[in-house]
């Protein structure tokens, strides 16, 4: 690091951490859902980065569709592709949790195998649909440019739409999971499940619900996910197993401790590899997470419960 | 000390986030005792057996076994000194026999080699067979023991208990779900097993109490309220009025 | 004897090892040629994984989405072996740096890794390929296992090891060979292993190994061990409150799984003649859990039997409908968990059973009596 001043150095560390920004938010969308899947229900959800890729591809097509009817469209296009993107993850994942996952909750390992069958299948129809190209979107002209804080750091302004995306989605789901009446039912199922079944909540019903907005949550990431990068078959596939470490870190049950541990690990891999090669900080990052698991199974934050 | 006492417990504690499961509790049995401990839902009762064996770590206070502190000890090794303990869901292996069942349960063989290189003897066989005649499973022990009745699995895990021969055995509500005859059969066979060890059984139903107890240890929000003969405890107006009276 | 026969689970065990030995060292050679007869080997190097998995999943409950991690070092301990036999000074004469891995040569590394010196010896090497897996997955399972850490928290964290170490030697390409892996590997002590006559003898040692690992599973699931595994998997708390460390029996079983599955990676590496890192990684690994599940995830001649047909099928299927095999190994995946938990193993114990006994009536025998300690209800 000698060969850089303070100043350098403050840039580099403000760029590079709002380059880690924007992989912070990748992170968080796609690790909210799995965390409310697998939090709320223990179930583990491998085709999760199918469900994120399925909201990206929407996203292309919603952008297509606005590109044919001109200009206005496609300053205007994007909450509409949000919403179609939540929509079709959701609906996916409703179908998804009334057909497979629902058959197959006494046995958590048998579900993360089975829907990794599945996450098989989604990306080979992706592949088969859209071809194997990565297909971009046309993004509005608001999107592009940056904002120059000082001479030297320059922020993308998709950058900071990702962000805004992602506060809200986060705060959404605290407040629904939180201050809602379903949330309320949500926790009481996660926390026994025969007697809110006994309290007249209809657990089968809450337990589809949380499946699909686990899922939408999902697309959302997905359309989030296509202003900073290009879509292809894998796209969300490849974030699975970082995800699950952001979930698991976090500690299962804990949103707030998702959001704090998607935080650390984007943070961490993208200022180290601005000094290492990307991949060492990657491995870095990684394994010091599955250390500090080994010494601190719970994750970062959980809460103390007799069990 | 006394060392006519097999369990010593002093100031035990608790707290889960705050709330405190056991507050402050002393709790002594003799060796060859049979307690009672009840007390409403959420008194403690299955928190103190918890702490006994392990499963849940004591924030304060002591447990004495035989002279032996368990506090810090691993749970297989608190089972090694000779607690045995059988949990409030009949918890048995389902996909092995009856008679698998109790021959697992049998103590020696407990490490990885030598469960490998494990033999059945002759003499485990007969000790398997008179325990089978105590706990009236004689005629099930080819049958896998997911087919057992409900009650059938209680007296299976009090078998796979008996034949480790623990000095001291904590029964988390045996009696629970079983139908009356079971229920008198349950009760001839505590007082069987009684005979050389200290029992300690959490129960709710004051009718099998009756039937079994002499000393009742009464808790309620993690202290002990009362304490002594069933018909002394029975009359107790704290005991009526927590507990007894509802 | 026959206190030698009931240990490994009865004359069943002897009769199954003899038809499999019979298909695999008899009929196989006789009928197919030796690209064939090399293909098999490959296939028969993921069983090993799979009948590790049989111990560690089926039977223990523990599921380790990372068995590529082992089936890999083993693979490439066996791999830098056979690398560094032909890499020799004569053989490298145009690097610049002449003795030395031609790969370590084109990333500007100038002399062998302190690493990669235990490899110039055979006998090391042969230890390496157990102790260095049996080490790693001691330290990934002690400290899990101790931790009460298991169900999907393991399998995330062993996928996650898998990961990173796949990450890991794709970007240490000057020491590792990166993604292209180990290739270009000639003589196994002067012996050339490319000729047909080599792969026949490499064939057959495989399935010979194979047969004793099969061998070894069987007696340790029909002892007190095997057991207690069931027991474990089905109630934990219930066996730790009968007097047993619990994690050391798992880490135990994880250890042989994972010893297991190196066995195979080395007779892969001299079967196919290199390894890569695509057989490490998340998606490997994950492959061989379904290889596993589809023969019978309690069978561990089920499990074998799966992991040599669904790969085989791989090869086929995947040359011939490229978009197809994707789609029919996700399928086949759901159908298994959903549909046949117990795999084709499970298929056939429920009908065989049935049509043995009809044969037995025929043929006028009575089914062999019981012995109420060796009676097994799920086998």
């Amino acid at each position: 690091m000698s060969g850089f001043t303070t100043q350098e150095l403050f840039a580099i560390f403000a760029m590079q951490g709002f380059s880690g920004l924007s992989l912070f938010c990748v992170f968080l969308l796609m690790a909210l859902g799995l965390a409310i899947i697998f939090g709320q229900m223990g179930v583990i959800n491998m085709a999760h980065g199918e469900f994120m890729t399925l909201g990206a591809y929407l996203t292309y097509l919603v952008s297509v569709q606005a590109a044919t009817l001109g200009e206005w469209a496609l300053d205007a296009y994007f909450p509409v592709a949000i919403a179609v993107a939540f929509l079709g993850a959701f609906m996916l994942g409703y179908l998804v949790e009334r057909f497979m996952i629902r058959h197959l909750y006494q046995r958590p390992l048998d579900t993360l195998l089975a829907t990794w069958g599945l996450g098989l299948i989604l990306q080979q129809l992706f592949r088969s649909i859209f071809g194997p190209r990565e297909k971009t979107v046309t993004m509005p002209d608001w999107l592009l440019g940056s904002y120059s804080a000082t001479d030297m750091i320059d922020i993308p302004l998709n950058g900071l739409f990702i962000l805004a995306i992602t506060i809200l989605l986060s705060v959404a789901l605290l407040v629904l999971l939180y201050r809602s009446r379903w949330g309320t039912k949500v926790r009481a199922t996660t926390q026994n499940r025969t007697m809110a079944n006994a309290a007249g909540i209809n657990t089968d019903r809450v337990d589809r619900l949380t499946f699909a907005l686990g899922c939408g949550t999902a697309g959302v990431a997905g359309a989030a996910f296509t202003t900073i990068a290009s879509t292809g078959p894998t796209s969300g596939g490849q974030y699975i197993v970082d995800t699950f470490l952001v979930v698991v870190f976090g500690g299962a049950a804990s949103l707030f401790g998702t959001i704090v541990s998607a935080f650390g690990i984007a943070q961490s891999q993208s200022i180290l590899s601005f000094f290492w090669s990307g991949s060492m900080a990657k491995v870095f990052t990684l394994l010091t997470v599955v250390v500090i698991l080994m010494f601190r199974p719970q994750g970062l934050f959980a809460s103390k419960v007799r069990r | 000390m006394n060392n006519a006492m097999l369990l010593e417990i002093e100031d035990l504690e608790v707290s889960f986030d705050g709330f405190k499961a056991i507050d402050g509790l002393n709790f002594y049995v003799e060796r060859h005792e049979l307690r009672v401990v009840i007390g409403p839902n959420g008194a403690g009762k299955t928190t103190l057996l918890d702490l006994i064996c392990g499963k849940t770590r004591a924030t304060g206070g002591r447990i004495t076994f035989n002279n032996r502190e368990l506090t810090r000890l691993a749970e297989h090794r608190i089972v090694q000194a000779g607690v045995g303990r059988k949990f409030q869901t009949p918890s048995v292996y389902e996909n092995l026999t009856v008679y698998q069942n109790l021959e697992l349960s049998s103590p020696g063989a407990r490490s990885v080699l030598s469960s490998l290189f494990f033999r059945r003897t002759p003499e485990l066989r007969s000790r398997i067979d008179e325990i089978a005649r105590t706990i009236y499973l004689s005629d099930q022990l080819t049958i896998s023991a997911g087919l057992l009745s409900h009650g059938q699995k209680q007296w299976l895990e009090i078998g796979m208990l008996l034949i480790q021969d623990p000095q001291l055995l904590m029964l988390d509500e045996p009696v629970a779900g079983m139908s009356v005859p079971e229920r008198e059969a349950t009760a001839a066979l505590l007082n069987r097993i009684r005979e050389n060890r200290a029992v300690i059984v959490i129960e709710h139903d004051m009718d099998f109490v009756k039937e079994i107890g002499r000393k009742v240890t009464v808790l309620h929000q993690g202290r002990i309220i009362a304490e002594g003969p069933v018909e002394k405890v029975a009359a107790d107006e704290r005991v009526i009025e927590v507990y007894l009276g509802h | 004897m026959k206190a030698m026969i009931t240990a490994f689970g009865g004359r069943i065990t002897f009769i199954q090892l003899a038809v499999i030995a019979a298909l695999l060292m008899v009929l196989l050679p006789a009928i197919t040629d030796i690209y064939r007869l090399n293909l098999f080997g490959k296939y028969l190097t993921y069983a090993f994984v799979a009948v590790g998995l049989v111990l560690c999943w089926g039977h223990g409950g523990i599921l380790s989405l990372g068995q590529g991690i082992f089936f890999g070092l083993g693979g490439y301990c066996m791999a830098m072996f056979l690398k560094l036999e032909a890499s020799t000074p004569e053989a490298t004469a145009s690097q610049t740096t002449p003795g030395i891995p031609d790969f370590m040569d084109w990333n500007r590394v100038t002399e062998l890794p302190w690493f990669w010196e235990p490899f110039n010896s055979f006998t090391l090497t042969l230890m390496a390929i157990v102790v260095i897996p049996a080490v790693f997955a001691w330290l990934i399972g002690y400290a899990m296992f101790k931790r009460r850490v298991g169900g999907v928290y393991f399998a995330i964290i062993t996928q996650a090891i898998a990961v990173i170490m796949t990450i890991l030697i794709v970007g240490q390409q000057g020491y590792t060979g990166g993604i292209n892996g180990i290739t270009d590997l000639r003589t196994l002590l002067g012996w050339d292993i490319r000729t047909d006559s080599a792969r026949t003898i490499l064939y057959y040692a495989c399935c010979v190994a194979l047969l004793l690992c099969l061998l070894a599973s069987r007696y340790l699931l029909e002892s007190r061990f095997g057991r207690l595994l069931i027991a474990m998997r089905d109630q934990e708390d219930r066996v730790r409150f009968s007097g047993y460390d619990v994690a050391n029996m798992k880490v135990f079983v994880f250890v042989v799984a994972s010893v297991f599955a190196a066995i195979g990676g080395a007779f892969f590496t001299l079967q196919v003649g290199f390894m890569s890192p695509t057989f490490i990684g998340a998606v490997a690994s994950i492959e061989m859990v379904v290889f596993c599940a589809v023969g019978g995830r309690l069978s561990v001649v089920g499990a074998a039997v799966g992991a040599f047909m669904v790969s085989w099928s791989k090869t086929t299927l995947s040359e011939t409908f490229p978009q197809l095999w994707p789609v029919l190994l996700g399928a086949l995946f759901i159908a298994v968990v959903m549909f046949f938990p117990r795999g084709l193993a499970g298929l056939v114990s429920d009908y065989a059973p049935q049509a043995l006994s009809k044969w037995r009536r025929q043929a006028g025998r009575t089914p062999p009596s019981g012995d109420p300690a060796a009676e097994e209800p799920s086998r």
